[in-house]
């Protein structure tokens, strides 16, 4: 919990372009030489309850949203329904402030819109009593009235910012910077008078007692800041992907207005179509017709894709699916992040059906697992899902520009030529043997296009013969099913053998106590084996991110060298502790779970205390939301 | 060179390259009006001059569904009800393929009811067949959306409660932009309507009266049957949607008391199809995007030249 760091709260009402600002406030950031990595709140509503974007900015690499938080910028709610009446849901317009105050570190900040929320509310939530305990140091600001006086009400949030930079004592550069990138003419020239006046204000009106200050640092290249969502569409971006259907549905929409949105402008293709049987059944139909081809949902539209996976897999259709979790079931908790679908993406659809599955723990992963899956899916003709998260969705982070200066890949993996074609053995009749188990190779009949001549031949999602014919004959039977299994077989090797890993190992690699974790978790768990190791403990961490086929062999060895190991996973049921049990069953003694499914992701401190507890045994419970699920046999 | 050269190759078709020459017999009950079906796409396919590698043909699953076992072309056996969105979706991947899309009622107008009205409200330049036989025949024979009210199957022992699917008014409404009826029992009639709708340049629905004797014993052979464009008794303008939507409803009102009235019901050539709306907001490639796989001189856009944004 270092204070060589800011961690910067902005919250107001849905609506109150919190979004917005705290985009280009984290850039600035990012500009003047820092890392950051940015956290949303967000209920699931337009207009009503508050909402908040935390940005953690340091001089050295950010992985989690941290622990607290220690710079409350509180705009009011201004779209609360009820402003003043003690209604059903209380006054919402203190809200932003009020439900803010928890988690708010000692000797943090608090600036707020007295504009907006009245002295009297402030004494009913005895913010002064409250402060002077914590130490806080509290800086009312007529936020409202700044922007009304040179601007719109609106404007406010700049009004904020001013404020913000004045207290950490900040340059203005790389804020007007971005102000001018991104509005001009009137509303610019507004907009920076607003700044202006704020900055100029806080340091005239107050002295400052408090110690925060925005940390320094340099970057040696230059920097994007991009959400897990932007990763991963310029991953099918870069993998030659150009096709997409979809059905809107939170968060997984994040990646399809991405994709909609750039497509037309690279001769792509993207669709909004009535469901998501169709959405799959549309990206099963083009990757047919031989473009690459993705879609994708969240948990209950993945649900309604079930069948055309299954079609996919059985046609040896190559597609791409993209699951991005939401806190289920059912409906459940539509914006807020869990990883509680692995279960549900990994066996959905009839039949011994096998997919490929990755689920990336970073935005440099989400870009670089997309990638690989597209690779994958076209090589071996085979389905191959991105699994990820709410978290890992909205979640900003800077990379190196320089990460993405790579080429792409419109390669269409094992798909014949005519002159191939020509070549390739046929029926009597000149049917293609498109699903030749005489010749595959690792498993993988190679394909032809529609239009392809030579190459007719029939798809079906009933068992079939080489050409594709319907067939029911034994020998042929078990000869297409092994060969489709021979599929994961090979990619399993393949991952193994031949690619980079995708685990992440970290921590000390001495240690005989093991922290395993998988997907969006893998950040704060790898802060807090940081610290557990700073802290005179010796803890190793594994993040795994392949999740079909599983990586039997980097897993054996890890739990192999540690005596006992925790999971940390945003669930209740632990599934991936069930995964890595059905894997390598025989490691079941050594497997604790650490569970979280309150709807808000780990925080390091809560996996520190996890551990604790676990290792001193003690029958203390953990203070934080979390579940302990001991050992099998424990 | 494209690469694929089956597309718009121009050469004499015989109709027997339409049959596949290792065939695997149709499994279909005799009498069965998909026969119908198959035999009037077998000739069509070749008059419009199209060859087998040009055309995908992609069906549901139901008896229907076999029809690409058995037709010589390009297939994708889907699953049930499924059959449009692959289609469309190959469409869309590459314009110069010949789509065409078939299945059974419950396929079409049940379980892919969906799909069904918003493939006819985007108006995609393909062929759909309906195999029209008012019952799930392939799983023996229960109740299907077009079967008629008091339908008495193993599903419904009392006799089905519920009015038929009105599949022609339906179309229309949803936006189709040819709508026609034909009967398994009226060859000529049904090789000159798949005709006219495989070159229609838009969503093309055909309602195809397929038989079942081996389920549907009640429902008599769709004989005999009536032409509304030569019969005298019906006088109506095919372009004309009001005039259209009326006789549709006619037509649907009277099958179930045994008048079986087939041919033409909406010809709408100017509405402009799926593929020439989507080119028109910018949104749809010029080359095929298919085509675009296979060509060496591609530029393609890298994610790197979107970055500024993010800077
Ligand atoms: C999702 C799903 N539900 C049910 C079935 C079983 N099923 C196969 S065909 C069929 C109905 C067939 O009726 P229809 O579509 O009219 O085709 P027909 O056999 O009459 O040509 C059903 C219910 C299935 N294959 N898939
Ligand atoms: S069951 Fe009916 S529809 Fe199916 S093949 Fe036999 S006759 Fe035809
Ligand atoms: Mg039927």
């Amino acid at each position: 919990m270092s204070d060589d760091e800011l961690i910067w709260r902005i919250a107001g009402g849905s609506g109150d372009g919190i979004d917005s600002t705290s985009q280009n406030f984290a850039k600035a950031l990012m500009r003047s030489g820092l890392d950051v990595f940015t956290h949303r709140h967000y209920p699931s509503r337009i207009r009503g309850g508050h909402t908040y974007v935390e940005i953690r900015a340091a001089d050295h690499e950010v992985q989690s949203r941290g622990d607290g938080y220690n710079f409350l910028l509180s705009l009011g709610d201004s779209f609360a329904r009820n402003p003043q009446e003690e209604a059903y849901y209380g006054n919402e317009e203190i809200k932003p402030l009020s439900e803010n105050l928890d988690e708010l570190r000692e000797g943090g900040i608090i600036v707020y819109d007295e504009g907006l929320i009245s002295e009297e509310d402030v004494d009913a939530i005895d913010l002064h009593e409250r402060a002077e305990e914590n130490d806080w140091h509290v800086f009312p600001m007529d936020l409202r009235g700044l922007a009304r006086e040179h601007g719109r009400e609106v404007m406010r949030n700049t009004a904020g910012v001013g404020v913000t930079a004045a207290l950490l004592d900040m340059e203005l550069e790389h804020i007007e910077d971005l102000m001018s990138d991104a509005m001009g003419g009137d509303v610019l020239e507004a907009n920076l008078e607003i700044l202006h006046e704020a900055y100029e204000t806080t340091r005239e009106e107050y002295e400052f007692e408090h110690d925060l200050r925005a940390p320094e640092g340099t970057h040696d290249a230059e920097q994007a800041l991009l959400s897990g969502s932007n990763a991963i569409a310029y991953g099918a971006i870069d993998a030659g992907c150009r096709f997409i259907a979809g059905y809107p549905m939170t968060p997984w929409t994040d990646v399809f207005t991405i994709l909609a949105q750039n497509f037309p402008d690279m001769g792509g293709v993207s669709e909004q179509v009535e469901d998501e049987i169709a959405a799959a059944a549309l990206a099963v139909g083009a990757s047919h017709a031989g473009v690459k081809a993705m879609s994708g949902s969240s948990g209950g539209g993945f649900a309604l894709m079930s069948e055309p996976l299954g079609l996919a897999e059985m046609t040896e259709t190559p597609v791409v699916l993209v699951e991005s979790m939401r806190a289920g079931p059912s409906t459940g908790m539509p914006t807020k992040p869990e990883q509680a679908d692995l279960e549900h993406v990994l066996y959905t659809s009839q039949g011994d059906s096998q997919r490929v599955v990755f689920a990336p723990g970073t935005i440099e992963e989400a870009y670089e697992q997309t990638r690989l899956a597209f690779d994958i899916a076209w090589d071996y003709q085979i389905p191959a899902i991105v699994i990820y998260d709410q978290k890992l969705s909205g979640e900003n982070t800077n990379v190196d520009v320089d990460f993405f200066d790579r080429e792409v890949s419109p390669d269409l993996g094992s798909t014949l030529t005519e002159d191939e074609l020509r070549e390739a053995a046929h029926d009597n009749s000149g049917k293609f043997k498109r699903f030749n188990y005489e010749t595959a190779e690792n498993g993988v009949a190679s394909r032809s296009i529609p239009g392809q001549k030579g190459g007719r031949f029939l798809a079906t999602g009933n068992e079939h013969s080489p050409v594709g014919h319907i067939s029911e004959d034994p020998d042929n039977r078990v000869a297409q099913m092994d060969r489709r299994l021979e599929k994961l077989e090979s990619i399993r090797a393949e991952l193994d053998e031949e690619r980079e890993s995708t685990q992440t190992y970290f921590g000390d690699e001495t240690a005989d106590y093991g922290i395993i974790t998988w997907g969006s978790s893998q950040g704060a768990v790898e802060e807090a084996i940081g610290r557990l190791n700073e802290n005179g403990h010796s803890v190793k961490g594994l993040s795994v991110s392949d999740m079909m086929p599983f990586p039997e062999r980097e897993v054996t060895e890890f739990l192999e060298s540690v005596d006992e190991a925790m999971v940390v996973e945003m669930n209740a049921t632990a599934q991936f502790r069930g995964l890595l049990q059905k894997e390598l069953g025989r490691f079941g003694e050594k497997l604790t779970s650490l569970l979280k499914y309150n709807g808000n992701p780990f925080e390091p401190a809560e996996i520190v205390e996890g551990y604790e507890v676990n290792l001193a045994e003690e029958d203390r419970e953990p203070t934080a939301q979390v579940r302990i699920e001991p050992a099998a046999g424990d | 060179m494209s690469a694929f050269n089956a597309i718009g190759e121009e050469r004499e078709i015989d109709r027997d390259e339409f049959t596949p020459g290792v065939e695997p017999q149709p499994t279909w009950c005799p009498g069965c009006g998909d026969f119908g079906v198959l035999k009037s796409l077998k000739q069509a396919l070749p008059e419009v001059g199209k060859t087998p590698e040009e055309v995908l043909t992609v069906t549901g699953i139901g008896c229907s569904g076999k029809l690409n076992s058995y037709l010589d072309t390009y297939g994708f056996h889907t699953i049930h009800g499924r059959s449009l969105p692959v289609a469309r979706a190959a469409k869309l991947a590459n314009p110069e393929l010949e789509v065409i899309a078939a299945g059974g009622d419950g396929d079409g107008y049940g379980i892919g009811g969906n799909h069904f009205i918003h493939t006819a409200r985007e108006n995609h330049d393909m062929t759909y067949i309906v195999f029209n036989n008012e019952i799930f025949g392939l799983t023996k024979g229960q109740t299907s959306p077009t079967s008629p009210k008091g339908h008495k199957s193993k599903t419904q022992p009392s006799g089905s409660a519920k009015t038929p699917i009105r599949p022609l008014s339906q179309s229309l409404t949803a936006g189709a932009s040819y709508i026609a009826r034909t009967a398994a029992v009226n060859p000529n009639q049904a090789k000159e309507i798949i005709k006219e709708a495989i070159e229609h340049d838009g969503f093309a629905h055909v309602d195809f009266l397929t038989q079942c004797p081996t389920w549907n014993k009640d429902a008599r052979q769709y004989v005999p049957y009536i032409d509304v464009q030569e019969s005298d008794d019906y006088e109506f303008d095919v372009t004309d949607r009001a005039e259209a939507a009326e006789m549709m409803r006619e037509t649907e009102d009277v099958l179930n008391e045994g008048t079986v009235l087939t041919g033409r019901y909406y010809v709408d050539e100017d509405r402009p199809s799926y593929t020439e709306e989507k080119a028109a907001v910018g949104e749809l490639p010029d080359q095929p995007l298919a085509e675009r796989y296979f060509d060496d001189d591609a530029e393609w856009e890298r994610s790197y030249d979107l970055l500024e944004r993010h800077t």
